[in-house]
């Protein structure tokens, strides 16, 4: 009667299993640092432009938004407070894990399952490596360790794009836009605007691989696991991000 | 098994594999002795290249047991697995050449991951070119299996399966999709391998003229070419057995006058008489 929940049920499964199998090669001996330098690379480098341009942005249109509210209240020139405020403790971390979202779970589940369509996966295994070791593992160190440094690039262009909008279509002075800023932030914003990448980092790459690995029936299957495993890392993404929010708010107060 | 029969190098006991219930392998029984040739046929989806993973310990068998070299495998941990695949070489169906890697880099990966080979670091690049001396491919170290043909990728996964020299070796259909020229090619090199290193082989192949190559031709090392391996005896000289799978249940097991002899329709479909 409740067989359709079996399938779910063994996928949650599956995943925590490789989440586990993952962290616990993080200790595990051979360790393959080429390959998450390699990673770090791919995953963190490659991703600057498109987390610069999104950061940029994300910036500028908060402080476009919310002088429209502000001034409702003729508090325009604390604009510099809710752009802060927000990218730290949302926008940034979101909205750059997103993006990677779409970039790197999507390309890793491609990656993996390309090579698990074409039995290399299983050559791997023959030939003497754990693919969980050579393949999971750097991804999730690498993506764990870019994140959190792109999501702090990414928040302060994103100031930077809301200062130019302070700036040249706000008129606001540029050092009063600035001291906005930083008085707003509180040690509880940085930890939460450095937890948040962290934890993400670990969805988006396992998330990848996990798709990856259990891609089956050739290319077609290929190309469902990238859109699934990017389907799926941007909801988890988004759950996740309430649960932390509701935890920091829960203990600020 | 009386006690002093030697040890077979791979035996298959009442062995089933399923997935999500459907069997791809059922109660397959047999056993390959050192030096054996043993070539496998059978239509696609019979279990052969299941029969293959579960030699290399890949797949799991649900019931029965797998002995390599005499050890159980079949429950067998992955870490203690890497111990006896450093003993097998495996040539995959589609090569499954490592893609971000090149060609020196693909045959030295064994020879720089397996458990239990020691190469010094001063001798993998020499392994590595002898290697691919043997599959008669040299001068394409840096190139990256895209750049490569069908036949020469063949050959390169040949050089990545032997580089170990292991004393086993599987080939999961080494003809497959290739011109009946380069599978000659392809085919004699198996043969090579066999004959040089004096390896135990495992064949799956469609094309049964590979299975006859294998049964009655050797290698030759001083012209470097094949030549029938008949003696004046009668006897071929090569230890050679067919295995025919039919939907997952192995339906013969002999040699190949037995195979030639065989009345069952679906057997003799895979046979042509010798020419």
């Amino acid at each position: 009667m409740l067989d359709f929940l079996k399938e779910p049920f063994i996928a949650i499964q599956e995943f925590f299993l490789l989440t586990g199998r993952a962290l616990r090669n993080v200790l595990a001996r051979p360790h393959y640092g080429d390959d998450i330098l390699m990673q770090m690379d791919l995953i963190g480098v490659g991703s600057l432009p498109i987390v610069i341009l999104t950061g940029l942005f994300a910036g500028a249109v908060m402080a476009l938004q919310m002088s429209r509210a502000l001034s409702q209240y003729g508090q325009v020139d604390q604009t510099g407070t809710l752009v802060s405020i927000s990218l730290v403790r949302e926008l940034g971390p979101v909205l750059t894990a997103l993006m990677m979202a779409g970039r790197n779970s999507s390309g890793i589940a491609s990656e993996l399952g390309s090579m698990k369509v074409t039995e290399q996966i299983d050559a791997m295994r023959a030939l003497g490596t754990d693919p969980i070791q050579k393949l999971v593992t750097p991804r999730m160190v690498a993506t764990a360790t870019m994140l959190p440094l792109l999501t702090i690039l990414a928040d302060f262009i994103g100031m930077f794009g809301g200062w130019f909008v302070a700036r040249f279509f706000l008129d606001l002075p540029s050092q009063q836009y600035w001291s906005t800023v930083w008085r707003a932030l509180e040690w509880n914003d940085i930890t939460q605007g450095l937890l948040k990448p962290f934890v993400f980092a670990f969805i988006i790459s396992l998330v990848g691989c996990y798709y990856g690995l259990r891609t089956t029936g050739g290319t077609q299957g290929v190309g469902r696991s990238t859109t699934q495993s990017m389907v799926a890392a941007s909801v988890l993404i988004l759950v996740v991000d309430f649960f932390l929010g509701k935890i920091f708010v829960a203990s600020a107060s | 098994m009386p006690q002093d029969a030697p040890n077979p190098v791979l035996r298959f006991d009442h062995v089933t594999v399923s997935f999500d219930g459907v069997p791809a392998l059922e109660d397959v029984c047999f056993q390959a002795f050192e030096g054996e040739s043993r070539v496998i046929m059978g239509a696609t989806g019979s279990g052969k290249t299941v029969l293959m993973k579960t030699a290399l310990g890949l797949q799991p068998p649900d019931e029965g047991t797998v002995y390599v070299f005499g050890e159980d495998i079949s429950r067998m941990r992955e870490r203690d697995l890497f111990q006896i695949r450093s003993k097998i070489g495996m040539l995959f169906q589609e090569s499954a050449l490592f893609d971000s890697l090149n060609i020196e880099e693909n045959v030295s990966y064994p020879l720089l991951n397996q458990a239990s080979i020691h190469c010094p670091p001063e001798e993998v690049r020499p392994r590595v070119e002898e290697a691919l001396k043997f599959v008669e491919l040299e001068g394409i170290l840096e190139k990256f299996p895209s750049e490569l043909s069908g036949g020469m990728r063949r050959r390169a996964a040949i050089a990545r399966a032997v580089v170990t020299q292991p004393p086993l070796v599987l080939y999961d259909s080494p003809t497959a999709g290739l011109d009946p020229i380069t599978a000659q090619t392809i085919m004699a090199l198996v043969v090579k391998e066999r004959d040089l290193n004096k390896t135990t082989t495992l064949l799956v192949t469609y094309r049964y003229q590979d299975g006859n190559l294998v049964a009655n031709f050797r290698y030759n090392p001083e012209n470097g070419g094949l030549e029938p391996a008949a003696t004046n005896s009668g006897s071929s000289g090569t230890r050679t057995f067919f295995m025919i799978m039919r939907e997952g249940r192995l339906i013969f097991e002999g040699s190949q006058a037995e195979l030639e002899a065989s009345h069952d329709p679906y057997v003799s479909k895979f046979v042509k008489q010798r020419g």
